[in-house]
């Protein structure tokens, strides 16, 4: 092999290397969430919610003085082991800013992963943007300067629903099921304590956890249930989980009321429609499309017209929608997209979000606190969901300062 | 309870009888030819997604007979110029050619129809309850599933029992050399039953798609619990297979039905155990939570007590 060749090769290389990186975005972005197994649906879901927003960024002029954002998606699998493995192919690649949501599991892992690598790599610090793993762990005895949450732990969406189920005394007896990892733990152990608190009249008749994103076929718990005599179901799955779950209890026919986290999430509304519970199921969200603000119905209807695709499944994780906007805030703050400096211009911010309610970060242990809404789903509402007729209705409103809950994070800032 | 008993039976009935179409062929397959087909739940997914790929274009009964077709022809194509080729090489050489097989048909399922799991629908016919016991309603499709299985069962029965072709094939599985001294095309039979195999596994992936998720995780999270129920009832027996198929499909069912764990257990024994006694977890751990589990444990001891399983007359 002469030079010249060898020349050559390298020229092509570089140019196929320029053209790869260079003249595109220059902030990239990493999604690492679960695009295959059974937690796939709603990683997909939220990946289409990402690149819409980087799109709306980008159409607008993107960030600091014109950069563009680009969104990098990395199949987790719903494993924290397998997160870990993205995570160090994104930052391989040059990736400065990770987001994850699905599993608490995998967040904790991979809040551990960006503080260590952080510590042992300073000048090229990653930050970890966290907008759905609520595991209270996260932002107490977990927490890290590195990452930075956008929805309601754990322990305050349930402390919101049991102050909703407290003054219904048509519930006296409660079936908790859960996923079998540290959420699942989280939430069956909040939902117990504050129900024995501020309920202690109601019987708690099945406390269940099972499998992560396995089962395929949820009869025999709805089967358990049904036998347990329960009028009201607490659980916090999501996903496979979830939509399954409401699956199975429509071909039993199980009616009973069901407080969720998520049967919002992609599957699940076209489930609940199955069961022909009408409101009925509730949930407790930073938002639903039935919130009404012009400017975020015009966004959802655009993005639904973009995205829904099919399944008709609609815009979701208003958080995201924040996650990114302060994003952009930040890094135009800071006028640079030095991991560190974002981090000092975000971990304070105040911001105005698009439905006009102020949100806030809060220092001591990087969660947002925002206006959080109860809502069930059934007939007769302005928006629907996946094509079924029926929306999400608010019944109920906690606003952003009643949501503050004490941290015990010690929050450890670096120098 | 008495609700929960009967749903819990049928409710394992049914995951039992789909088991065992799939294990059916999974153990004719290995008596006769030696190999434990480690793609035999790639057959099934592939069944489910041909099922699924046929109901957008002529709906779900056409899916039902002509997926079942299709992978079977595959099924057979794959004996003759893949297991017949390696077969020269011994039967650890086919074991890994069917290992590889496994992988590289998932990999194709997800190129071809994505991660996400598709949306396999139940036919508009039996989309209603078939019956309302007590309060809970049972569906339709879960009756169709549990009959089509009862049928197949007896198809099959009736086919090696009652016909010539059976009569060969349970000679061939015994006395694969006499046959062919008989003047029988041993190799062709041993095709047809790898394509009949595939087949049935095919079947189950049809009848199974819309209820239980069609998606490419399906043959992995199927795969190991068909050689616990092969192993459990015997290699190479097909009376075994069905009673372990049933036994697994109930244990399983049932055992998500249980709250008793080991702590539980020795209460009464003055013996106190919480998660912060030596072991932990291991005590508090209700039969519910380890449901998924408990077939592997049964894998292990019967190995161990038993290696000719329930009803074979070789060991393991």
């Amino acid at each position: 092999m002469n030079i010249l060749t060898t020349w050559r090769r390298w020229s092509l290389a570089a140019a196929v290397c320029l053209t790869a990186f260079g003249a595109q975005a220059q902030i990239k972005i990493a999604y690492i969430d679960p695009l295959s197994g059974g937690g796939a649906t709603i990683g997909e879901h939220g990946l289409k919610h990402i690149q819409y927003l980087v799109e709306q960024v980008n159409a607008k002029g993107g960030a600091i003085n014109g950069q563009k954002l680009e969104v990098v998606a990395y199949d987790n699998k719903g494993s924290p082991q397998e997160s870990l493995v993205q995570v160090q192919k994104a930052i391989d690649a040059g990736v400065r800013f990770i987001t994850q949501g699905n599993g608490s599991g995998a967040a904790i892992a991979i809040s551990e992963f960006v503080s260590k690598f952080n510590e042992r790599n300073p000048g090229k610090e990653v930050l970890y943007f966290n907008y759905a793993a609520v595991d209270p762990a996260l932002t107490n005895e977990k927490c890290s300067y590195w990452h930075f949450r956008w929805d309601a732990n754990s322990d305050i969406k349930m402390a919101a629903l049991t102050n909703f189920m407290k003054d219904k005394p048509e519930i006296k007896k409660v079936y908790i099921i859960g996923q079998d990892y540290s959420f699942g733990h989280a939430v069956r152990g909040a939902a117990n304590a504050m129900l024995k608190q501020k309920r202690p009249d109601v019987q708690v008749v099945g406390d269940e956890l099972h499998p992560l994103l396995k089962i395929t076929d949820f009869a025999p718990y709805i089967a358990k249930i049904k036998a347990s005599g329960a009028d009201s179901v607490i659980t916090g799955n999501w996903g496979n989980d979830m939509s399954l779950l409401l699956k199975a209890a429509a071909d039993a026919g199980l009616q009973v009321n069901w407080y969720t986290y998520y049967a919002g999430g992609a599957g699940g509304p076209t489930a609940i429609k199955q069961t022909g519970l009408d409101h009925r199921v509730y949930q407790i969200s930073e938002w639903h499309t039935n919130v009404p603000s012009p400017e975020m119905e015009a966004f959802a209807d655009s993005f639904l017209k973009k995205y829904g695709g099919s399944s008709g499944q609609g815009w979701w994780y208003l958080r995201m929608k924040n996650e990114i906007d302060m994003f952009v805030e930040a890094l135009n703050k800071a006028k640079s997209a030095d991991p560190k400096k974002v981090a000092t211009a975000l971990q304070d911010m105040k911001f105005k979000n698009i439905l006009g309610a102020e949100v806030f970060m809060r220092p001591a242990d990087h969660s947002l606190f925002q206006d959080m809404y109860i809502s069930s789903f059934g007939s007769g509402t302005k928006h629907d969901e996946e094509k079924t007729g029926w929306g999400w209705k608010t019944v109920g409103l906690i606003k952003a300062q009643d949501t503050v809950i004490p941290t015990t994070c010690k929050m450890v800032v670096p120098s | 309870m008495l609700e929960l008993i009967i749903f819990s039976t049928l409710n394992g009935l049914l995951y039992g009888m789909l088991l065992f179409l799939l294990a059916s062929g999974l153990t004719l397959i290995f008596s006769m030819m030696g190999v434990l087909n480690f793609a035999h739940a790639s057959f099934y997914m592939l069944g489910a997604y041909f099922g699924y790929q046929i109901s957008r274009y002529v709906g779900y009964w056409p899916g039902l007979v002509l997926a079942p077709l299709l992978v079977g022809v595959i099924g057979a194509l794959v004996e003759r110029f893949g297991l017949r080729t390696v077969h020269k090489h011994g039967h650890v050489a086919e074991l890994l050619f069917t290992f590889g097989l496994a992988f590289i048909i998932e990999e194709l399922v997800q190129m071809i129809w994505g991660k996400v799991p598709v949306d396999y629908r139940i036919p508009e016919a039996l989309n209603f309850s078939a019956f309302t016991l007590f309060t809970t309603t049972y569906p339709a499709f879960r009756m169709f599933m549990l009959l089509m299985s009862v049928a197949v069962f007896i198809g099959l029965l009736l086919l090696l029992t009652r016909t010539r072709v059976g009569l060969i094939i349970r000679a061939a599985l015994t006395h694969p050399n006499m046959v062919g001294a008989l003047g029988h095309n041993v190799p062709l039979v041993f095709m047809m039953v790898f394509g009949v195999g595939c087949a049935l596994a095919a079947l189950a992936g049809v009848i199974a798609g819309p209820a239980l998720v069609t998606q490419p995780s399906m043959a992995a999270s199927l795969g190991p619990i068909l050689f616990v129920v092969v192993v459990v009832g015997g290699l190479g027996s097909l009376p075994g297979a069905f009673i372990a198929s049933l036994l697994i499909g109930l244990v399983q069912t049932f055992a998500v039905a249980l709250n008793v764990s080991v702590a539980d257990v020795l209460a009464p024994l003055g013996v106190t155990l919480t998660r912060d006694s030596f072991g932990g977890d291991l005590w508090m751990a209700t039969v519910a939570q380890v449901a998924p589990i408990i077939p592997y444990l049964l894998l292990v001891l019967v190995l161990i007590f038993r290696p000719k399983g329930l009803m074979g007359d070789r060991d393991t």
